[in-house]
Parts: structure tokens; sequence; C-alpha cells
């Protein structure tokens, strides 16, 4: 009874500090700290970068909606779609951008439920790119139909016949779960800002701040009695947004799934479209986050650890998508159907081949198996060469979906293969520009992170902490690497 | 109403704390005491502070169910009346029976989505009493901290066990720093 005991003890002190001891925020920073740093993000004059950056997609954005402008004017015939390729740039970028927000609400909403705690330093920022990237999507639908000024039909309302929508359409069930979707998460995202605007308000220094921001902030004043209801509502929240974001790809993939295009007409759809928006989502994360981290000196709060987490998304999200892909080979190997068996070839060995063994295979299947290795989780560069691999990946994956089961039609004489034009090129590239220019714009103006969010990851917002001298939640710090 | 010297209400008295432990300890205190009518102000929710000042669960979801409800009906509503009784739609020949309701749910299941998450998102500003345009609060300049580092209990002059001395002393002994009279205009 003498030795074996104390040998178990210290092994579970180890344990427990390997556990334990990796703070949220490094160096150990206080809660001033946060605050000065991450309001000073939107307090300091722009730097010369954000100007420089702000003026290219500013310029792409412009001509993206000059191409708009072009495209409803003169009409669909500007873009290389033709039958029977009816679906081609548009419905590809409106299912890239949609999915691109899932991995916002995945960090707000589903690790929210989950107390994954170190969702608080990127919440704020994914969220933002999920309102933007929404905004991007529903860009298309609306154009897409040829005569924009009757984008109104499809609102529940009849039209000038007195004929009423297809409620049992899939198109009308996206409609509601795209703008259900969109507002959901403004009404979250507004949420999360009020105590963060509070925090503006009281450090803002010129009347015109000092206005807006204690109009926005509502009056809060952080009293206990207020974030007990605050809680409970951001918490339903969370709930119902989980739901809700599950829903809406899986609708989204209903556009597909309920049609008879060989390749389109398979019940993996859902979950499969479900798998990718998280993975996409995550890739354009950190392809915002790694720059402005290393931009506004953030490294203490978007840690290594955090980009670690992120990375370990992919992998698992990058992995289920590969699982899918080969589900669908096998199924149309194994279901015996002639023109499901034919489009998967033409997948693989037809016009499209290297966009599926570059983009499906080589960017969306295997690039992320890097991060099985904990030495490309933890490096910046392999972490941002992967994102931007999974994100154009992700592109490919949905205009091989879209376009390759079309080019091959039942009929023979009917075959042809999508080329794009400027307009359809230049209209993606400016919702590149709005997506980037509304971001840019938003780490101006709000903070960035979560701030009151952030401060409850610090072991000093612990109501019981210091009474166990023994156990700390956090090291003394100084080991951990910040860059 | 209780008034200062110069004539000023007095709205509350006020303290501030040094951290968020020493202030969730004061609020036990303060609710042992017997008083109703307080609050305690933080940069962020402090973990189990509900139960420090003694109050129960929020029942903001009532409100929440209850836009969950008008939302599932509303869909209902929109739904059914055109496809049942305004313009029977006949897509392609395709079946419009009973047995098609199902393609009814997923209209209904994010208007019930959309309706709880309004109903959640007004609930909590009415139930908060919220937006207001100020409040005696921040007549104290130290609570400008409030959102960035500072942690405040502030015990109103309404409350009936209000007394200056007693509270002053409650405020020192549970460690409370810079203690003042908040003003009420």
């Amino acid at each position: 009874m003498d030795a074996a005991p104390t040998v178990a003890s210290e092994t579970i002190r180890q344990a427990e500090r390997r556990i334990a001891h990796v703070p949220l925020v490094l160096n150990r920073r206080n809660f001033s700290w946060l605050t000065e740093r991450i309001s000073a993000v939107v307090e300091q004059t722009a730097p010369r970068w954000w100007w420089v950056a702000f003026t290219i997609t500013a310029s792409a954005a412009t001509f993206g909606l000059f191409c708009i402008g072009y495209q409803i004017s003169t009409g669909v015939g500007t873009w290389g779609n033709q039958i029977p390729v009816g679906w081609a740039w548009d419905i590809t970028n409106f299912v890239f951008w949609i999915g691109i927000g899932h991995a916002g609400t995945l960090i707000s909403a589903i690790l929210f439920l989950l107390r994954q705690k170190w969702r608080t330093s990127i919440n704020r920022s994914a969220e933002a790119m999920t309102l933007f990237a929404v905004i991007c999507a529903a860009i298309f639908p609306g154009i897409h139909v040829g005569r924009f000024w009757m984008a109104w039909y499809l609102a529940p309302i009849p039209n000038n016949w007195g004929i009423w929508q297809n409620f049992r359409s899939a198109l009308m069930w996206d409609v509601f779960a795209v703008s259900t979707y969109f507002t959901v998460s403004v009404l979250f995202w507004y949420t999360g800002l009020v105590p963060d605007l509070a925090t503006l308000r009281d450090r803002a220094t010129t009347r015109v701040r000092k206005f807006l921001f204690g109009i926005f902030a509502l009056g809060w004043r952080g009293s206990n009695r207020n974030w007990r209801h605050y809680e409970m509502a951001y918490l339903l929240l969370a709930g119902l947004s989980t739901p809700l974001v599950l829903s809406v790809h899986s609708v989204v993939s209903f556009d597909f799934a309920t049609t008879v295009i060989p390749t389109w007409h398979t019940t993996i759809f859902p979950p499969y479209f479900v798998a990718g928006a998280i993975f996409g989502g995550f890739a354009m994360v950190l392809t915002l986050l790694l720059p402005c981290r290393a931009m506004f000196k953030l490294q203490d709060v978007i840690t290594p650890q955090h980009i670690d987490k992120m990375a370990k998304i992919i992998l698992l999200t990058g992995s289920f998508v590969g699982y899918a892909y080969m589900m669908e080979f096998f199924v149309a190997w194994y279901s015996g159907n002639a023109y499901e068996r034919f489009a998967f070839w033409n997948r693989v060995l037809g016009p499209y081949w290297w966009y599926w063994w570059l983009g499906m295979l080589f960017c969306n299947c295997l690039s992320p198996q890097l991060f099985w290795f904990r030495w490309c989780r933890r490096n910046i560069l392999v972490v941002f060469f992967v994102s931007m691999c999974v994100n154009a990946g992700m592109w490919f994956e949905r205009f091989i979906i879209i376009a390759g089961g079309l080019i091959r039609d039942f009929l023979p004489s009917s075959w042809r293969v999508f080329h794009p034009t400027w307009v359809d090129i230049w209209t993606y590239i400016g919702t590149l520009g709005i997506f980037t220019s509304l971001f840019l714009l938003f780490v101006r103006f709000l903070p960035m992170i979560a701030m009151s969010e952030v401060k409850t990851a610090v072991p000093e917002a612990d109501p019981h902490y210091g009474e166990l001298p023994g156990i700390q939640s956090v090291s003394p710090g100084g080991k951990e690497r910040t860059r | 109403m209780m008034k200062t010297p110069f004539g000023h209400n007095v709205y509350a008295m006020a303290a501030e704390y040094p951290s968020a432990a020493a202030l969730y300890e004061a609020a036990k205190r303060i609710r042992d005491a017997g008083f109703r009518r307080w609050d305690v102000y933080s940069p962020f929710p402090i973990h189990g502070m509900d139960e420090a000042m003694g109050l129960g669960k929020s029942w903001l979801s009532g409100w929440v169910l209850f836009g969950g409800v008008s939302g599932l009906l509303t869909a209902a509503l929109v739904e059914f009346g055109p496809s049942w009784g305004l313009y029977r739609l006949d897509v392609h020949g395709k079946p419009w029976n009973f047995w098609t309701v199902p393609a009814f749910f997923p209209i209904m299941f994010e208007l019930t989505i959309l309706f709880s998450a309004f109903a959640a998102f007004f609930a909590w500003q009415g139930m908060n009493r919220l937006p207001r345009w100020n409040h005696p609060m921040f007549n104290w300049d130290r609570f400008s901290r409030v959102t960035n580092d500072g942690f405040f209990l502030a015990i109103e002059a309404r409350d009936p066990r209000f007394t200056e001395e007693g509270v002053h002393r409650l405020l020192e002994e549970t460690g409370g720093q810079h203690i003042t009279i908040v003003h009420e205009d």
C-alpha cells in the first residue's frame, strides 16, 4: 500500500494534465486583453492590405453585378446553358454557396449543443460567412429563372391566373428551406452580436459610433436577469438551427434526387450533400480565418488547437464524402441498371474525366487524408493548401453531379457538352467578389470574434476558479506554439 | 423614494467585485439575506449564477413552443388551403390524394422552425424589457467596464429590506469594492 497508489495518482495527474491543460486562449490572456485586441480590429484605421484586398474584391463584385444585369436584360442565352444541359454553372454555384454556409451553422449551433468551447473563437466569423454565402447562393435561383421580374412566383401567393404554387414540389421546398435558413441564421447571429455591440458602444469615442452601436446593442447591460433569458434563447436557437441546417442541404439534394436523371436519382443524396456541405464549409472557414488570424494578430485566440480541430472535422467529413463516392459507384454496378452504369463510367472517363480525377478524387478524397498526420494539421501552409483544394474540389463535385448527369441524355442524338461563356465565368467570379467584400466589411465593422463567448473559455470565468489550488484548468503557459 | 442630499432619486447601491468567482460568492450571500430586487452584471454569463441568485429556469421556452405550433398551423393552412381548396393543381397527372400528404411535411418543418426562431428572438428581448434607451446603472461611470472585464452587483432601493447602512455593510462584507449609490436620473 505504499508505492503503488503514488504511481497511480501520478499517472492520473499526468493524464489529466494532457487532457485539461491545453488552454483555448493562449498566454494566459485576461478579459480586458481579449476586449482590446478584438475591438481593435474594428476601431483602428483600416490597414493598407485591407484596402488593396477590398479594391480587388469589390471590383470583381461590381463586374459580377454587371454580368448579372446583362444576363437579366439580355436573357439566359448569355450563359452556355443549352438543352440537354439546362442546369450548369448557375445551379452549381447555388449548391456550392449554400453548402459553404453549413459550416457556420455547424460551428454556431451543433458544436454549441455538444458543449465544444473551442467554437467560441470562430463562431462569429463562421456565422457571418454563412450569411454572405447564402446571399451569394440566393442570387442564382433568382436569375436562372430567366424572367427575373417573375421571381415573385416563388412566393406562396397566387399568380395573375389565380394558380398557386405546387407545394409538393422539391423546388418549392427549397424556397422555404433556403429563406428560413437565411432568416434564422440572421436572428441567431444578431442575438450573439448584441453583448459585443454593447462592448463597442461602451468603448466608442465618436458620437456616430456611440449612436449606432447604442441603437443596435438594444440597451444591453450584462444583467444576469437578462443573461438568463438570453442564454435560454441562444440554446433554443441552437437547437432549432441544428435540424434546420441538416434539412437545408437535404432539401437541396431533393431537387436532384426526385428526378429521373441517372446519377441524380439516388437515395444517398441527402446525407451525402450534408456531409459535403460541412466539408466544403469548413475549408472556407479556414480559408478566411487563417489570413485574418495572421493579419490581426489573433494567434492567441484562434490557436493551433482550433485549426487542428477544424482539420479533423475536414478529415471526418471528407471521409464521409469519399465513402459516398464509392457507394455511388458500388450501387451503379450492383443495380445492374445500364444507364446508371454508363453514367458513372462517363463520370470517370467521359468528357469531364479530369474534373473527376482532379476535383473529386484528388481534392476531395485524397488531400484531406493528409490530416491523419499531426504535423500536417499543425502546419499552416498544409492546412491552407488542403482548404483550397477542398474549396475547388467541392465546386467541381457539384458541377460533375449536375452537368455530368445532363450531358449524356437518354437520347444520344441530343448529347452535348457544356461550354461556359464569359458571362458564366464572371458571374461566378463576381459572387466570389461579393462574398469576400462582404466578409472584409464585416471584419472592419463588427467584432469578428464573439468576445462575450470567448471570455467564458478563459479559466477565470469559472465561478469556482481558484477553489482547488492543485488542479487549474490552464497551465502556466508560455510553452504553446502561437504561430 | 430615497433621495441623495443633492436631491437625486436613488436607484440602487452598487459595488464592483474583482472576479467572477467573487461575484458568484457575493450573489449567494445577497440571496440568503433575502433580497428580492437586485441584480448582478457581468461581461459574460457566469455558469451557475442563476442558482446563486435564486432564479429558476427561464420559461422563454414557452414562447418558442407557441411560435412552433403557430408555424406548423400556418404551414398547414398555406399548403392545404390552396392545394385542396383554392386551386387543385394537377402536375403531369401525378396523384394528389391523401397519401401525398408527406410531400407537405418539408414546408411544415421549415415554417415551424422559422416561427419558433422568431419567437425566441422577440421573447428574449421582450422578457428582458429590451430594447431600451437608458438604464440607471449607466449613470455610474465605472459601469462601462461591465462589457469589458467588470463584475458588478446592485441592490435596488425599492427592495423592502434596503437600508443604506445594512446594504453597505453587506456589500463590504462580501468583498465589494467602490461601493456607491447609483442615481435614478
